[in-house]
Formats: structure tokens, C-alpha cells, sequence
């Protein structure tokens, strides 16, 4: 199975704390940590796990500057065969609709029995796997924590309320947006990186991939950020202060009013 | 003014607390707006939600196709989109079905797509000004959405207030006969139910919960050395059961349990709108958190700023000495 996997390069959260810049317009982006797509890293894994089992390819693509090739490199060292890297300024500032028609250019290049995306992103609105497939007219499923491989189609699980699991047959071709915890992705050491860092990296811009620069970029977005603020927000919690004995007495003293002490 | 449809999910006969909400998104676009309910379903159960969506909706909109007896996003779209006239906004709810159905559906109506909305600012010239969040609540964006071709629109579930509202006796069409074969190339099979873990979270009266700040595995004791000391049970957020550290069962949140304690400790744990979706009953919330920053200190009752694995230890040394 040929699969193709959809990867984004954000602020990494676990590394960085998300908080404002000084003109409070925007988050505060110096020396912010990038890193792959939570998500989307559950994705590569599954797609390799696939292809270890059944055979095939998987690529990874992603749409964004020079600096987005870094996260195409991690996923190839994880083990994904090819990398290509969507990058033109036509493409600056597209919404999610811009976003998906690139990459619909990008599928329409080559030949894909399953393309999967991360179920959302930190940054972002969990559109894009929803998206494409609906303008290649595939099917699609979102927040899948579960695929088996059958014959023309998969069984694939879908992460709804309350722990509960809904089961479906979908039939190949398909759009797949994957959930976290689907698998354990694997370790990434230095030297799985340096195997891959002089791999040529393929780049394709809005003319190889016959799109008209009008239909993305920032002037065809239907939707834009104008800004990031931080609402004004109620009282919030008590805010316990003192030594930590003090802290801790305190604590123990409304533990006990609110019956959490037994 | 373009007409607006929300999308009704509902259960067993029963709509569900969003379909009132999406009344107030409604309203909120265009105050003037007699928005539709879509109701799509099959029999007995659906002639019940569309009695109830008409006690909201003025006008409610039924689809009855046996292919439509399970929510099956794929089906509904197709639906949809042979029913919603072109430049409509349809309102749904940001949650599994809405996430399912909402991004493909905006292709195919040609339409703006906007998720996971928390508020609405205006609207101006045919521009909508509302407000995002994005990394897990840290920061609010506004963004504008232009509705000149119609929009999707998912709104965050309890983010816009119902109002109480008279009974709006509202009349429902049978617009089944615009969808006919509803065929798609993803059949729905089944709903496989929650494994049940030891404990019972949803019952459990005090909760230890861990997030993140635990940071490895075997850092978790000190949580269940808490917990037994006050008696109590421990619970978690979702990275904790993404790394297989503790079961699904002890997941609190919108795509785990439903927890109803007397007190709830929030210890490392960011407090996403996912996480705290799936605490009700107005516990009393205690939030152990090394970042000052982090929003569960917006809902916590009290919140001690602190490293969990070094605080976790001292309090329960200073409840075992009580005892």
C-alpha cells in the first residue's frame, strides 16, 4: 500500500510556554521551539506499521518554508521512504481550504491508496484531512484510533464520547485523520536523523503543481487570523501562598470543609 | 441575509444540549434570524427529536431515510448537500460527528468553513468577526469568516448560553423525499462500549487526577500514595493514557469519562476545555500546576503554584501524620 502522510510544523507545546508578545497581537515567537505535529507524528507511525505488514511506500509531505523540511526530515528518519516539500510564497497565508487545495495538487501527483493527517493541531482547526478528501472525492473518516487492512477497504475505529468506539468499513481510496494514542510512535535518535540529513528532498511550487496562485495564498482565504489576545478572565483560583507547610495547612484545612479528606 | 441551519444531533429520541445552543450562535450572527433545524434520522425515534427540535426551532426540516439511522457523517453529507440551498450557513456542534462531517461539507457547499467558534464578536458587510482558540486555550484569536458563499460553522459545545425561551411550536417539513439513495463508501458497523477499568471513576467522590506535569511513568506513585491517603481514586488527562501509562477507564473528558466528585485534584494538568468538559457537578477543583499560566488556574476553586512531584510527596507525608 502506497500511503501518503500530512505533516505540519508547529510551536512544539511541551517545549515552550504559548503566551503573548509584547505588542499583545501576536505569540511571542522568539526563540520558540518548532517541532512535528503531535498528531500528525501518530500518523507516520501508523502508516509505517501499515506498510511493515502489507507492504508499499510511505511519503511524507508538508506545506510551508525551508525550515518546514526539518520536520520532513524527522518523519523520513522514523522510517517514511520520501519527503516532499509543498513551498512557494503563493502559498503564504492560506486558510485550511488553501491548505487542503495544495495538497490536492500535491496527491494528484502521484498514486495513493490511503493518505492519513493528523486529527488536528495546536494551532489549527482539525480541517484539512476533512477537507481534501472531500475535493478528491474520497471518503474519509476523522479521529481514527484503530485500522486493520482488509481486502479493497479497511476497518477502522473512530475515538467518540465517553471512551466509546464506532466501527466502520471504508473502502480504498481513502482520507484518514488520525488520533492520538492510536499507537506508540517510535524513538528518533541522532542517528536515525543523520542517516537522513543529506536525502535530497523534493520541492514543488504552484507551478509544478499546476495551480493557479489566486485559488491559495492569503488573497483567496475565506477565513483569517486577525490577531492572538488573552481574554480578560474572571477572578479564577485562590491563588495559596506562603511556605510550603503553610501552603499545605491551608490546603488540608479546605480539603477537610469540602469533604475531600476522609 | 442568508438562511441559516443548525444541525441537530440527538439520541434515543432526545436532543441533544447543543441544539439550543446553536440557537444563540444563531442569534448571535444575526439577531433577527428564524434559523432551521435539520433533523435527520429514521422512525419512531426521529419523529421524537423533531418534536422536541420544534420547541426550540420555529421551523424544523425532517429527513427520514433508513440509511440515516445511525449518524454515519459520510451519509449525512450527502444529504446535506442535496438539501441545503447554495450559499446557506449551516451551524453544528464541534464534537466527534461535527469534526466527522463539517470540513467536507464546506467543499462541497463551496462554502467558508470556521471551527470550534467560542464567541462572536459582529458581523460587518457580509464579514463575520469571531473568536478561536488555539494551543489548548493558551491565547484567543479573533478571525474573520467571509460568508458571501455561505459558511460551515462549528461552535464549541457550552461556550454560547441557551436562552430560555418560550415553546416555539415550531412546524416541521418532511423533506425526505429530497434525498433519495444515500449509498456511500463508508458503512457504519458498530459502537464497541468503553472497556470498564478497576475503579469507576464516574462514581468516585474524590479524584486525584494527573496530567502532564508527572512527566514519566513511575512518577505516578506518588498520585496513588495521594490518593490512598485521602481516599480517594486517581484519575488522569488524555496524554497520560495516550502513553499507555494508565488505562482509558481513568481518563476524565469529552472523549473519556464524565466525573461528578466532591473534590477534584487537578495535579499537572493544563485544564484544556476537553479535559474540563468531562467534570461536572461543580466539585470543588484544586490545581497543582508548576505554570502559573496554565487556564485550570481560570477554573480551579484554588491553585497552588508548585512542581507536582515535589509537592505531591510533602502533602501526602503531612495527611499520613494527621491521620
Amino acid at each position: 500500500m502506497d500511503i501518503l502522510v500530512c505533516v505540519k510544523r508547529v510551536p512544539d507545546t511541551s517545549e515552550n510556554e504559548i503566551e503573548l508578545n509584547r505588542a499583545g497581537n501576536d505569540i511571542n515567537r522568539d526563540d520558540l521551539v518548532y517541532s512535528v505535529n503531535e498528531w500528525d507524528n501518530y500518523a507516520v507511525e501508523e502508516a509505517l506499521r501499515i506498510v511493515e505488514n502489507a507492504g508499499g511506500s510511505v511519503t511524507v509531505v508538508t506545506v510551508g518554508d525551508e525550515e518546514a523540511e526539518e520536520v520532513l526530515r524527522r518523519e523520513m528518519a522514523m522510517g517514511a521512504d520520501k519527503g516532499l516539500l509543498l513551498c512557494d510564497e503563493a502559498f503564504e497565508g492560506s486558510d485550511g481550504m488553501g491548505l487542503a487545495r495544495i495538497l490536492k495538487a500535491a496527491v494528484e501527483k502521484g498514486k495513493y491508496d490511503l493518505i492519513l493527517t493528523g486529527a488536528q493541531a495546536d494551532d489549527g482547526a482539525g480541517q484539512v484531512g476533512g477537507m481534501l478528501a472531500a475535493m478528491l472525492d474520497l471518503p474519509f473518516a476523522s479521529l481514527v484510533n484503530l485500522i486493520e487492512v482488509g481486502e479493497g477497504k479497511l476497518k477502522v475505529g473512530r475515538e467518540i464520547e465517553g471512551g466509546n468506539q464506532e466501527m466502520n468499513a471504508i473502502s480504498l481510496p481513502c482520507v484518514l485523520s488520525i488520533q492520538t494514542g492510536i499507537n506508540e510512535p517510535r524513538y528518533v535518535g541522532i542517528r536515525g536523523i543523520r542517516k537522513v540529513a543529506s536525502v535530497e528532498i523534493p520541492r514543488l511550487g504552484a507551478g509544478d503543481l499546476g495551480l493557479d496562485a489566486g485559488k491559495v495564498g492569503a488573497a483567496a482565504a475565506k477565513v483569517k487570523r486577525l490577531d492572538y489576545f488573552v481574554p480578560e478572565m474572571g477572578a479564577g483560583a485562590e491563588i495559596l501562598e506562603g511556605s510550603t507547610d503553610e501552603i499545605i495547612a491551608k490546603l488540608l484545612e479546605l480539603l477537610k470543609a469540602k469533604g475531600g479528606l476522609k | 441575509m442568508a438562511q441559516i441551519f443548525a444541525y441537530i444531533l440527538h439520541k434515543n429520541g432526545v436532543i441533544d444540549d447543543t441544539a439550543r445552543e446553536l440557537l444563540a450562535v444563531a442569534r448571535k450572527i444575526d439577531a433577527s434570524a428564524t434559523p432551521t433545524a435539520l433533523v435527520l434520522g429514521a422512525g419512531s425515534e426521529l419523529a421524537s427529536a423533531c418534536a422536541a427540535a420544534a420547541g426550540a426551532y420555529a421551523q424544523v426540516w425532517k429527513v427520514d431515510n433508513a440509511a440515516l439511522a445511525y449518524p454515519n457523517a459520510e451519509v449525512v453529507r450527502k444529504a446535506l448537500v442535496k438539501l441545503v440551498p447554495a450559499g446557506s450557513i449551516v451551524l453544528m456542534a464541534h464534537e466527534h460527528f461535527g469534526m466527522d462531517l463539517a470540513p467536507g461539507l464546506a467543499i462541497r457547499m463551496d462554502a467558508a468553513f470556521v471551527s470550534d467558534l467560542v464567541d462572536i464578536e459582529d458581523l460587518d458587510g457580509g464579514l463575520l468577526k469571531a473568536v478561536r482558540q488555539e494551543f489548548g486555550g493558551a491565547v484567543h484569536s479573533h478571525v474573520t469568516v467571509d460568508l458571501s458563499t455561505g459558511a460551515v460553522i462549528t461552535a464549541r459545545p457550552g461556550s454560547f448560553q441557551a436562552k430560555e425561551e418560550a415553546a416555539a411550536g415550531g412546524q416541521v417539513a418532511d423533506k425526505s423525499g429530497a434525498v433519495e439513495d444515500l449509498a456511500g463508501r463508508r458503512d457504519f458497523i458498530e459502537v464497541v462500549a468503553a472497556e470498564v477499568g478497576d475503579v469507576d471513576i464516574t462514581k468516585s467522590e474524590v479524584l486525584v487526577s494527573c496530567g502532564r506535569g508527572f512527566e514519566e511513568q513511575d512518577n505516578l506513585a506518588i498520585a496513588f500514595e495521594l490518593a490512598k491517603a485521602m481516599g480517594a481514586d486517581v484519575s488522569c488527562s488524555r496524554p497520560i493514557v495516550d502513553a499507555k501509562w494508565l488505562e482509558k477507564a481513568r481518563q476524565v473528558g469529552t472523549s473519556g469519562q464524565t466525573v461528578k466528585p466532591k473534590v477534584y485534584m487537578a495535579c499537572g494538568i493544563s485544564g484544556s476545555f476537553q479535559h474540563m468538559g468531562g467534570i461536572k457537578g461543580n466539585p470543588f477543583i484544586v490545581a497543582i500546576n508548576k505554570n502559573p499560566k496554565a487556564p485550570i488556574f481560570q477554573v480551579a476553586d484554588v491553585g497552588i503554584v508548585a512542581d507536582v512531584l515535589e509537592f505531591i510527596p510533602e502533602l501526602t507525608e503531612k495527611i499520613k501524620e494527621g491521620a
